[in-house]
């Protein structure tokens, strides 16, 4: 990328923002800080808010209370936007208009100098296509015309709305590396999603919202504490292990693949079953994945969602969800995709 | 000033421009030759017309061409009217206006600018719209061995208050499209309000002195005064002579489309996008 080598990132501060639509409240006191350098996933399921919270801090929904700025500037008062925010909400264009008659008209509406125009075309990979009307653009082809849109006038904040959403898995890697390339040139990256395992390969920190409110906020590792470890034990002989485990008092449910105990670690349960005399077929550690632990929080909608997840008896919730990827049969499935995250 | 680059950009780098001035071309190129043919035929044959049942226009030789040529507005101008609807209708139909208001947050300049980008492209339907009439019609009469006015200074002030004319027509397009966002509704509404119910209501209008002093007044009546021919002259019932002064049609016009556009302006114009 020839770029220059860092970009003045600018912080976006989001502040006791609020919308309502008629009776619905849309985004409740929303706060959150958005920092240069890292790129940071908006998450949350659909309706929670999203679309409307981004929309407000592009100034094209006005927002009934609250604040959201870049660096302390509403976008609606940027001396030069396109410069400062490129921002990409949804991939609508004029099916007429052609790839790169589209950049010229808005870069010639922000003053962004017309060269820019094939350069971020070539960015995004686009060049052979950009004088066909995009009116027969794949899903693909659009989100990359959107990312060149907000490229145009290299500014050192990017805002894109579902940018992962209708790539093919060689796009999805291709943004991955990019949104971090501009990340590490020192720029604000803000992506939404609703699907966290969609980009837990691309953010480093997440800010998660549900019915319009705030639910968590902090690196993706954190994400990963919140969700208590377990452990899965299986035995040739369940109603032993049962036995066993309550006599060391040990709180478990049965699964498919044996019984999910309510106990990190794995050597007190071996040492249960022991004491018991009973024999083992499976012992190990079960993580549930980061998206566990997201649909946790936004499931339970705020209220005490990030103490509950823990606290909650596994018995209750965790196990159906368990049951549908076998523990014991793949005990590295949920711990290769944490690792693969704790970048 | 970048936004008003930026207008032009948009209206010319899709092909809806030269479509609907194609269309226009042939239309009013059919209708004033025709009807240059027409007249031409009855009053070179009054006979043969009598016996047809067509009667001889009841203007002379004088007034006939000039009547042809303005067929470019009193026809043609629901053309610049379209254009300037879809300008703005356009960016709500194809979600365009978000990347608009991102690209130049200052919603009320960017609707400026489409209204003033406008003026010039009606001009430019004018221009064509006049080569087309002027140029099947004048073609029909002479033709016929009828005067064709070009020689007459009045003929080209007529064709330039005709241009100006369009001009503020394409500029109250603007001003229709941002009251009426919805592009079917809109180009529904023009083409109903353009073809059918102001020729009725003009019809109706002429009956009596009283409603033809209102009549006067209706946007299509002020601009065939601005112009100051129409074949509508032709087809009131009573008082015809109940126009505006040629400024003062222009004024309507120019009045009508600022007002649309300020209404629109502070509606639909500053509405949430989503």
């Amino acid at each position: 990328m020839e770029r220059g080598p860092m970009k003045q990132g600018i912080p976006i501060e989001v502040s006791g923002l609020g919308k309502r639509f008629g009776q619905v409240t849309a985004v409740d006191e929303l706060s959150f800080t958005v920092q240069p350098g890292v790129v940071t996933g908006f998450l949350g399921p659909n309706g929670a808010g999203k679309t409307t919270t981004l929309r407000m801090l592009l100034g094209l929904i006005r927002a009934d209370r609250g604040t959201a700025t870049f660096g302390g500037t509403p976008y609606a008062r940027l001396e030069r936007p396109l410069e400062t925010v490129g921002a990409a909400l949804d991939s609508s264009f004029h099916p007429g208009r052609t790839a790169r008659d589209h950049l010229r008209v808005y870069a010639t509406a922000a003053g962004v100098p017309s060269r820019r125009v094939d350069e971020v075309l070539e960015q995004v990979g686009m060049h052979d296509y950009a004088r066909r009307r995009v009116g027969g653009y794949s899903l693909g082809m659009r989100q990359r015309l959107s990312l060149a849109y907000t490229l145009l006038g290299d500014p050192g904040v990017l805002v894109l709305d579902e940018p992962i959403n209708g790539l093919d898995p060689e796009g999805i890697r291709w943004i991955r590396v990019f949104l971090q390339g501009l990340a590490r040139e020192g720029r604000t990256v803000l992506i939404s999603s609703h699907l966290l395992s969609e980009v837990q390969q691309t953010v480093d920190e997440v800010v998660i919202i549900a019915k319009g409110r705030l639910v968590k906020t902090g690196t993706l590792a954190s994400l990963e504490l919140d969700a208590a470890p377990r452990t899965i034990v299986d035995s040739p002989d369940r109603a032993a292990l049962a036995t066993a485990l309550a006599a060391a008092g040990l709180t478990a449910a049965e699964g498919r693949s044996g019984f999910i105990v309510d106990e990190p670690d794995p050597g007190r349960v071996g040492h249960a079953a022991f004491v018991g005399g009973v024999e083992l077929s499976a012992l190990h550690r079960l993580k549930s994945g980061l998206e566990d632990s997201f649909l946790a929080l936004v499931g339970e909608e705020g209220a005490d969602a990030p103490a509950a997840a823990p606290a909650d008896p596994p018995a209750a919730r965790a196990t159906p969800a368990d049951e549908q990827s076998p523990p014991g049969t793949q005990p590295e499935a949920s711990g290769s995709a944490l690792e693969t995250t704790g970048r | 000033m970048r936004a008003l680059a930026s207008e032009f950009l948009k209206v010319f780098t899709t092909r809806m421009w030269w479509l609907l001035a194609l269309i226009m071309v042939a239309y009013l190129a059919f209708t004033a030759g025709g009807l240059g043919a027409l007249f031409g035929f009855t009053i070179a044959n009054p006979d043969a017309a009598a016996v047809a049942g067509a009667s001889a226009p009841p203007v002379d030789g004088l007034a006939l061409a000039p009547l042809v040529y303005s067929f470019a507005t009193s026809t043609g101008y629901v053309f610049p009217v379209i254009i300037g609807t879809l300008a703005v209708t356009g960016e709500f139909r194809h979600r365009t206006l978000t990347s608009t208001f991102l690209a130049d947050p200052r919603r009320t300049g960017v609707l400026g600018a489409k209204y003033l980008a406008q003026l010039p492209i009606g001009a430019g339907y004018g221009v064509v719209a006049f080569i087309a009439t002027v140029g099947a019609g004048a073609g029909a009469l002479a033709g016929f061995g009828l005067d064709t006015a070009l020689g007459d200074p009045d003929t080209w002030a007529l064709i330039g208050r005709g241009i100006l004319a369009m001009a503020l027509w394409a500029a109250i397009g603007v001003g229709l499209g941002s009251v009426i966002p919805n592009q079917v509704a809109a180009i529904v509404i023009v083409l109903a309000f353009t073809q059918f119910v102001e020729p009725l209501l003009r019809l109706a209008a002429s009956v009596s002195d009283v409603t033809s002093q209102i009549g006067k007044f209706l946007p299509g009546a002020a601009s065939d005064a601005l112009v100051g021919q129409s074949f509508y002259s032709l087809a009131s019932l009573g008082d015809a002579s109940a126009s505006l002064e040629w400024w003062q049609g222009g004024l309507v016009l120019l009045g009508l489309g600022l007002v649309l556009t300020a209404i629109g302006a502070a509606t639909t114009w500053r509405r949430d996008v989503s």
